[in-house]
């Protein structure tokens, strides 16, 4: 199979990758690019385990196909901390117990920076709606929806 | 309470766990996330029929396809004959273990591997499953399992012959066991209540859930030896199911934990694991296989759907005088459903004198059952909590007063056989009562309910390892894999223990060569059986340490004591010494006596009962048949919270998953024995915008057989939340709903029927 040359953006930073037409994003990141920070639960978009920032918008990397990156800028769990400082969001997962098992934060971290990049006061019902798309089974939630609501407060200063 | 402010410094802290950052940037490794150089893809290819004997299984066509490297079947694994195995709470059988890995035969469900494939790529392993050709004969098959009761009913394994009934049935059935539990004399108890209270119940197969698809890489070289990197409760139960079912020494086996991404019981058991390891040994490369979430959801374990009868009398004042439950539970394909437990948790939050548990475990059409978080006693609970409050609602006593009446406490014998040690189940009713959700006002189409739970919790084997560090800091080794941040109550026992700060203590999960044998991640039994280990070894570490210090001092070791991290004088009479510091012996040990290292191997015995009781408000939509759950608490009994913010956790997570199963998860099978709900769809578990806040209150009575009172937590959430849901749904809208799930549909309908 004729492989495709995709030129594109990750986490800030130029990337190339040789994919097959029908290889997913979420394929090309883990197995192309070593970028294993995106998880896969499901492959159809069930469960946000996957979730990167595509342009500024929260997308399923399982359901993107990996020649889709040509010309992007992809952000993923791996470009979330600046260096050695954690993202607020990131930080208050663990201050807060925010994570059990831990499988399923990579996208939850993911899909709420993309809210709080795109509103920063949200209520807890607005956080509960964003994140509706991303399964935790460990959880149950709450520890998750209070550490966004923390770290959108903190952010705002 | 959580444990604050008592004698500890270290526990009851809520300290950041020491895994935890490599989480949130996602550096941790999961099962899935490891690769090796010239790694080839394995793949299975599962039976879509539920039940098909297996006449010949050519596979020339997949081998021949460049880039295939090894095809195998039942044929490549050895045959191996009947032996129980003791992976979780309930034994199980190697050869079944083999048999549900790699049908032989006969395929006995739809998602059942019939064979398996390695090849350079996953679309060539994908072609190359295309290529295999099975020739089934279709039999009949059965799924309910009151019709796999039944004579006549298709077999499902040929040979079964039911157990626990005397005399021995000459004819093979598809009941694998039958049980039964007796305290007491039921007939007589019922002959003295005022009311009784009978229903029956039923429920269908639920999946655990967890969002980390299995996964497994195998690397052999060619000297035999295997390393095995995979995500699983136990590496030890990998290494011994793998060496079991491919006739390995357990030697020739390496297995290397990774992060897991959830398992509430069902990753104690091999699906991938041997294949992975056979095929590696085939090809003499490295395979990885990993599952889709269909497969997830065809191949592995749901917990059993169940057909259940509970009564319980009493009498006017509310005692109860007698209770029974009969209990039927789905095994899957082959025998081992929880349903003893089911058995013995029904009724044991309460102090009983006439009680009768049967139970059969039955094994029909669909994938082997396998644990889900307290195995089989959410079922029975909700059984059990439905009828305690209609007897509670004909007898004009509150739900919450019936319980308290009948509250088990210390001394109380249980029904399963064991007098109850100090326990904390009134101190969960009171905290209810004390709670103000307990008395909140509600709306119309609004309704509260209450229920408990109960889990024994486990014990067993488990080994720790305590190195000091030649500048102070420590290492601890633990044989469990960390399913829920367990290092960091690890972390925080031996900072207690040790004295030191929690930053110096660094704790990381063995693998199968450097640590001792541990047992699986289950039973709610690791901060318990864990931590004993933990703090023996860190014991030892004091003791060493004390040794030390008296070389150095040149006095007895009796004559050191030592008190928040330091070694001191025991008294004036030792001598006068200035205190020396975990640090300042460490880096003095070379001189006196070697390297400092502490271990321990225990069985850990004396695992404290668990209970709670959670309180749940509901709003239905008596248009569509929607609940919603409105308000939840939680409240447990944790022994002690060695960290407050994970017992929280478990006591959130297990709610969760409870209220899913109530109201909506469910298997969905057609008429043709295929799953049809196979994806997070079709198969929908609670999402954040389903569920409100879900408060808790963790109740400490320690177990005494604890160095630090520590009860497991993990199991008893899920209990009560079954029946909380439906004792809050029948409080809203007057429909006692007995069959889960109460999704729309079903509450329309139960809505209609009233009507
Ligand atoms: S893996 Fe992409 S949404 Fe589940
Ligand atoms: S922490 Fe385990 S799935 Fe969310």
């Amino acid at each position: 199979m004729t492989k495709h040359h995709v030129s594109t953006t990750i986490n800030g930073e130029p990337a190339e990758f040789l994919c097959e037409p029908q290889q997913t994003l979420l394929d090309v990141l883990r197995d192309e690019l070593n970028l294993t920070g995106s998880k896969e639960g499901c492959s159809s978009g069930d469960c946000g385990a996957c979730s990167v920032i595509m342009d500024g918008r929260v997308a399923c990397a399982c359901l993107a196909l990996g020649v889709e990156a040509e010309g992007r800028s992809i952000e993923t769990i791996e470009g979330m901390a600046e260096g050695e400082t954690l993202h607020p969001l990131q930080r208050l997962f663990l201050e807060e117990a925010a994570l059990q098992c831990g499988y399923c934060t990579p996208g939850f971290l993911v899909a709420a920076k993309a809210l709080l990049d795109r509103k920063p006061d949200p209520t807890e019902t607005e956080v509960r709606f964003w994140l509706a798309g991303n399964l935790c089974r460990c959880t149950g939630y709450d520890k998750i929806v209070r550490a966004v609501l923390s770290a959108a407060a903190e952010m705002r200063g | 309470m959580d444990g604050q402010g008592q004698d500890f410094k270290w526990i009851g802290k809520r300290t950041v766990r020491p895994d935890g950052v490599d989480k949130v940037t996602g550096r941790a490794n999961f099962g899935a996330d490891f690769s090796l150089p010239g790694m080839l893809v394995g793949k299975v290819l599962r039976s879509t029929h539920p039940h098909a004997r297996i006449l010949s299984i050519d596979t020339e066509k997949a081998h021949a396809l460049p880039g295939v490297k090894a095809v195998i079947t039942a044929a490549d694994l050895p045959d191996i004959p009947s032996e129980e195995a003791h992976f979780g709470e309930d034994p199980t059988d190697f050869r079944h273990v083999s048999h549900n890995v790699m049908a032989r035969d006969k395929a006995l469900y739809d998602g059942h591997v019939v064979a398996a494939v390695a090849a350079t790529s996953e679309s060539i392993a994908d072609e190359a499953l295309g290529l295999i050709e099975v020739n089934y004969e279709v039999l009949p098959h059965v799924l309910d399992v009151e019709e796999a009761m039944k004579p006549g009913a298709p077999l499902v394994l040929e040979d079964l012959i039911t157990g626990g009934v005397t005399p021995t049935p000459k004819d093979p059935s598809n009941i694998a066991k039958r049980v039964q539990f007796d305290l007491g004399d039921t007939e007589a108890g019922f002959k003295k209540a005022n009311m009784v209270v009978e229903r029956r119940f039923t429920t269908k197969p639920v999946h655990q859930g967890y969002i980390e698809p299995h996964a497994v890489v195998a690397s052999t070289s060619e000297d035999g030896h295997t390393l095995v990197w995979c995500s699983s409760q136990g590496h030890f139960m990998i290494r011994a199911a793998c060496a079991k079912l491919l006739g390995l020494d357990v030697s020739q086996l390496r297995v290397m934990p990774a992060e897991i991404g959830g398992g509430f019981g069902g990753k104690i058991t091999v699906y991938l694991e041997p294949l992975a390891v056979l095929l590696s040994r085939k090809t003499g490369r490295p395979v990885k296989m990993v599952m889709t979430r269909e497969e997830v959801f065809r191949g592995t374990g749901p917990t059993s759907g169940t057909v259940m009868t509970v009564k319980i009398g009493a009498t006017k004042k509310g005692q109860i005088t007698a209770a029974e439950a009969t209990l039927a539970y789905q095994a899957g394909a082959f025998p081992g459903s929880p349903v003893g437990l089911g058995c013995m948790t029904a009724f044991a939050p309460y102090d009983l004198e006439n009680v009768k548990t049967v139970g059969f475990d039955v094994v029909v059409n669909r994938p082997k059952a396998t644990a889900y978080r307290a195995p089989g006693a959410p079922l029975a609970a909700f059984a059990a909590e439905s009828v305690l409050d209609e007897l509670a609602k004909a007898l004009d006593i509150e739900p919450l007063e019936l319980r308290e009446k009948n509250a088990a406490k210390e001394g109380t014998k249980a029904p399963y056989g064991p007098r109850f040690g100090p326990i904390g189940y009134v101190e969960t009713l009171q905290a209810v009562r004390d709670h103000p959700h307990y008395s909140a006002p509600l709306g119309p189409n609004q309704g509260r309910g209450i229920a408990s739970g109960f889990w024994m919790n486990f014990g067993g084997q488990s080994s720790a390892v305590v190195n000091v560090n030649e500048d102070g800091t420590v290492v601890v080794t633990l044989g469990h894999p960390d399913i829920g941040g367990s290092r960091a109550s690890m972390a925080l026992m031996a900072a207690e223990v040790l004295g030191i700060d929690i930053a110096k203590v660094r704790p990381i999960i063995g693998d199968t060569h450097t640590i001792g044998f541990s047992d699986i991640t289950g039973g709610s039994k690791v901060t318990f059986a864990s931590g004993m280990a933990v703090v023996e070894a860190a014991g030892d570490v004091v003791a060493q340490l004390r040794e030390r210090t008296a070389m150095i001092w040149e006095v007895e070791a009796e004559g050191v004591v030592w008190e928040d991290g330091h070694a001191l004088p025991a008294s004036t009479n030792v001598g006068e010494f200035e205190p020396l510091s975990l640090a300042q012996i460490a880096a003095m040990a070379a001189k006196i006596g070697g390297p400092i290292s502490g271990r321990a191997s225990i069985n850990a015995k004396g695992a404290g009962p668990g209970f709670g009781t959670h309180i749940c408000d509901v709003e239905v939509d008596r248009e569509t048949g929607r609940v919603v759950v409105l308000r939840y608490t939680a409240v447990q009994d944790a022994g002690r919270a060695i960290h407050p913010a994970y017992v929280e956790g478990q006591l959130q997570g297990g709610a969760a998953q409870g209220i899913g199963w109530a109201l909506n998860e469910e298997y969905v099978y057609g008429d043709d024995g295929r799953l049809q709900n196979p994806g997070f769809l079709d198969y929908r578990m609670p999402v954040a915008s389903d569920l409100p806040m879900i408060d808790t209150v963790i109740v400490e009575v320690p177990n005494p057989n604890h160095p630090f009172g520590v009860r497991g937590v993990g199991e008893v959430p899920i209990v009560p939340p079954l029946a909380a849901v439906a004792n809050a749904v029948e409080n809203a809208i007057g429909v006692r709903m007995a069959d889960l799930p109460m999704s729309p549909p079903h509450i329309l309908a139960a809505l209609e029927d009233k009507a």
